[in-house]
């Protein structure tokens, strides 16, 4: 009986394949080329619990100088619960004169979040944190 | 659809130097194409795809959006005022739909 339900429910919703960690981590390595780790350059600003996965607020700042010779090219933010991991890349010029940033996002379920930022002389940094969601916002 | 409606926040003066920080918004349904209409039909993906901020002509930042952004796309970042000018934003729906906003502002 468990195993029908289980057939009806993915008959109804055939594209609802979340991503899971090991896509998202293979995104990661996709992205950095293996060369990014945690650290503490990027300031996360994310809640701990979304009571509303249709709209979570994700910001970032990151210690960046911002000049011609070294500025953030680029900011990745990826959820690793999510059907697909990318939510967001942003496009970073030295004309900012700072790196902070903010969206919202949509998020399933309780999950990672990764944002990756990309430095103009090739290095990456990254940081991570968890979101607890209590109503996932895929919309389904 | 609704009728989408980008909104920008731009300080109208600056001085030279100043960073300043600009929000936009566009009213966006941002259909992800996962989730099913009232008749449990799936509802066509439909996003803002691209979003693009230039002053004076030049890009000075853009962000490819993925259907996990959520519906009315909002966007914070700051910008260094280096002389009076234009920003223009576009953000670029699926199918190739721009909606444009313009802000001017003086700096001293």
């Amino acid at each position: 009986m468990y195993c029908l339900c289980a057939a009806g429910l993915s008959a109804i919703l055939p594209k609802i394949a979340l991503a899971g960690p090991e896509e998202a981590a293979a995104r990661v390595n996709e992205i950095t080329g293996g060369f990014a780790s945690d650290d503490d350059l990027i300031v996360l600003d994310l809640p701990e619990i979304a009571e509303n996965g249709n709209a979570v607020k994700v910001a970032f700042d990151i210690d960046s100088p911002m000049t011609r010779e070294n500025y953030v090219r680029a900011v990745y933010i990826l959820a690793d619960g999510n059907p697909e991991p990318d939510v967001a890349t942003f496009n970073f010029s030295p004309a900012m004169g700072a790196c902070f940033a903010s969206t919202r996002m949509r998020l399933s379920k309780t999950q990672n979040i990764h944002v990756i930022a990309a430095f103009s002389d090739g290095s990456f940094s990254s940081a991570s944190a968890k979101v607890k969601v209590t109503i996932g916002g895929c919309g389904g | 659809m609704a009728k989408v409606k980008p909104r920008v926040k731009v300080p109208k003066t600056g001085e030279v130097g100043e960073i300043i920080e600009i929000k936009t918004l566009i009213s966006h349904p941002m259909h992800s194409g996962r989730a099913v209409d009232g008749d449990g039909k799936l509802v066509p993906r439909q996003i803002i795809h691209s979003f693009r901020a230039s002053f004076n002509g030049t890009e000075v930042m853009s962000v490819d959006l993925k259907p996990s952004v959520s519906a009315n796309p909002f966007f914070t970042f700051p910008f260094r005022v280096t002389e009076s000018g234009t920003f223009d934003f576009v953000w670029i729906e699926d199918g190739g739909r721009e909606y444009t906003k313009s802000k001017k502002i003086s700096v001293s």
